[in-house]
């Protein structure tokens, strides 16, 4: 009674064919319903602009030292604010799976002849893209704010946004994959997500700061986006022998720290998204 | 052959046991029906078979194929109605109609082919183009077969394919899918609480409690209640029941009004006999205050073989969003 089809080798080849093509069209309906909703795109550029022009400006003589006094506190601000973009787009994105997979589209995806594996995957990917173009958006402020870039740091910037949305991803997936219902959700917001991007140093430097705060920082994956971020963004602002005033760590060691954070939140995501009921 | 063959399926949730030990097959070509009432069984049923739930134990073919481990192979082979809206509204129907042919694997030609073909099936030849979220609630429907059907599934899974949609439309449906049948010979396995829905399935499983209770034709399940339903109020319901057994041998039983209830071969004759019984002046009367006769439904099937009328349990949380959901696909 069990048929099955021909010779094993194309079976698996058909197997990866059809596993890659569904990763590609979940990844490619995140990125329709993106261009699709011109209001979300231009209303996130909300949040960053009043944290920048008035919290910014609030604290700025405040902050005068910044940077051996390069630099003012929105510029300072400025990849805080970017971090933030892309870490709240990544984590919705990919928590929105929830809802999705009770009372709409992913219930459609999840009988359709495509592995977990591949859905998750092609979430991470939709997810991370759409907020890369969120970041690209809030970029657009730098010359606003007197941060000049140039070609080179734009691309390092996208480089790094691009890992920052792929670990957070992750983490919203991971968060999402076992969760039935979007009640949790206030307190994600509360208890996680707000708590990681304030210890990230994303809004004032980590220097001097109490050794519980100092120790929480360093266990805070954001941490490791915001340092990089702001080392390429002020490159051209702050001399490099005052950098060591607003950065972190060196640039390399960032990248490897958020590499095996996305890894490590990644196998765990893809692992419990993919197991069956 | 057999489309679906479903051999002592079991599926427990933690202590509860929601499939309990079911077996049947469904010819190809047939609509088969699933009725009972919320929490009976049948969603889990539906997602067993559809591979979204492993079978506690038992086994269950679809196509042919194994539902615990060809899963792939199941789902290229069958199309999904589901109970809750399952478009994304924030497309076009067209992109949904798409997103579908990319993930069941369609070429280009193939996909434009056959959507056209569908869409003009389902009337919404014309309306592609526009977002799905200004569509009725009945358009949305018919997109969703649409979509159900666009990469020839040989078996279709409806999960109550009209909750919450408007008698009108709710037989617009029904004449989709019968004429579906006709035309493409797709076999059906449909859910169902609606009673005249399930009139229309060539065969139907009386679910309850986990269990299968009562599987026939519509027409062979209601021939096991017997000829007419009588209900008649009276001003002593235990005493008419009494008498009445006495006199004919029937047995009487007392509706959700308080009404009394029997089943007879000739209800039109055996009406002025009842009143003869019950206003016997040797007796004393009984005062019989309203009368009244009518065919046997599914749902006295359904009291006859369970005991108990088909009432929806408790709504859940879930439950609750579900009703705001149906409200959402009313619009």
């Amino acid at each position: 009674m069990e048929r099955s089809l021909d010779k094993p080798h194309t079976k698996i080849m058909n197997n990866i064919k059809r596993n890659i093509r569904g990763a590609y069209t979940i990844w490619y309906r995140d990125v329709v319903r993106f261009k699709r909703d011109r209001v979300r795109m231009f209303s996130s550029l909300g949040m960053p602009v009043v944290y920048l022009f008035v919290f910014g400006s609030g604290l700025s003589p405040a902050m005068a030292e910044m940077g051996g006094g390069r630099i003012d506190f929105k510029q300072f601000m400025f990849p805080g604010v970017l971090t933030m973009t892309v870490l709240f787009t990544s984590v919705f994105s990919a928590v929105s799976i929830v809802w999705d997979r009770e009372f709409g589209f992913l219930k459609e995806v999840m009988v359709a002849p495509v592995s977990r594996v591949a859905v998750a995957l092609g979430k991470v990917a939709g997810g991370s893209t759409v907020s890369l173009f969120q970041g690209l958006i809030v970029l657009f402020l730098a010359p606003v704010l007197g941060v000049d870039l140039s070609i080179s740091q734009i691309v390092t910037l996208i480089g790094l946004m691009i890992l920052l949305a792929i670990m957070m991803t992750a983490l919203g997936i991971l968060i999402a994959a076992r969760q039935k219902s979007m009640e949790g959700f206030h307190m994600l917001m509360n208890f996680v997500l707000l708590p990681m991007f304030f210890l990230s140093g994303a809004f004032f430097p980590l220097r001097g700061v109490p050794i519980w705060m100092e120790v929480l920082s360093k266990l805070d994956p954001v941490t490791y986006g915001v340092d990089p971020l702001r080392q390429v963004s002020l490159r051209a602002l702050v001399p490099p022998d005052l950098m060591h005033t607003i950065a972190l760590n060196p640039l390399t060691y960032n990248v490897i720290i958020m590499v095996s954070f996305a890894i490590l939140f990644l196998i765990p995501a893809v692992w419990l998204f993919g197991r069956q009921k | 052959m057999h489309s679906i063959k479903v051999e002592q399926l079991v599926r427990h949730f933690g202590k509860n046991v929601a499939v309990d030990d079911i077996s049947f097959n469904v010819e190809s070509g047939e609509i088969f029906g699933f009725l009972g009432p919320n929490g009976a069984g049948k969603t889990t049923t539906i997602n067993m078979l559809c591979t979204l739930l492993r079978p506690t134990s038992g086994r269950a073919l679809v196509n042919g194929y194994d539902v615990g481990k060809q899963q792939a192979l199941v789902r290229q082979s069958i199309g999904m109605i589901f109970q809750d809206p399952s478009l994304d509204d924030k497309l076009t129907g067209r992109e949904n109609l798409l997103f579908h042919g990319m993930l069941y694997g369609l070429s280009s030609d193939d996909f434009s082919d056959k959507s056209t073909k569908l869409l003009d099936m389902v009337e919404l030849a014309g309306r592609e183009e526009e977002v799905v979220q200004n569509y009725s609630g009945g358009m949305k429907r018919r997109l969703e077969i649409a979509r159900g059907l666009l990469h020839n599934p040989q078996v279709l899974f409806l999960d109550e394919p009209t909750l919450g949609l408007d008698p009108q439309t709710r037989r617009h449906i029904w004449d989709y899918l019968i004429t579906l049948r006709e035309r493409q010979g797709v076999t059906m396995f449909m859910t169902t609480h609606y009673m005249e829905e399930a009139e229309h399935c060539d065969r139907i499983a009386i679910i309850d409690n986990g269990k299968i209770v009562g599987l026939d034709t519509p027409k062979a399940l209601k021939a096991m209640v017997g000829g007419d339903i009588i209900m008649a109020t009276t001003d002593d319901n235990e005493q008419a029941s009494r008498r009445l057994r006495k006199s004919h041998g029937l047995d009487t039983r007392i509706g959700p009004e308080n009404e009394l209830i029997m089943e007879t071969d000739r209800g039109d004759q055996f009406i002025p006999e009842m009143m003869s019984v019950l206003t016997d002046q040797a007796q004393g009367t009984i005062a019989v205050k309203s009368v009244y006769l009518r065919r046997p439904t599914l749902e006295d099937v359904f009291v006859k073989l369970t005991g108990h009328a088909m009432r929806d349990h408790n709504a859940g949380d879930k439950e609750k969003v579900r009703s705001g959901m149906r409200r959402w696909r009313g619009r």
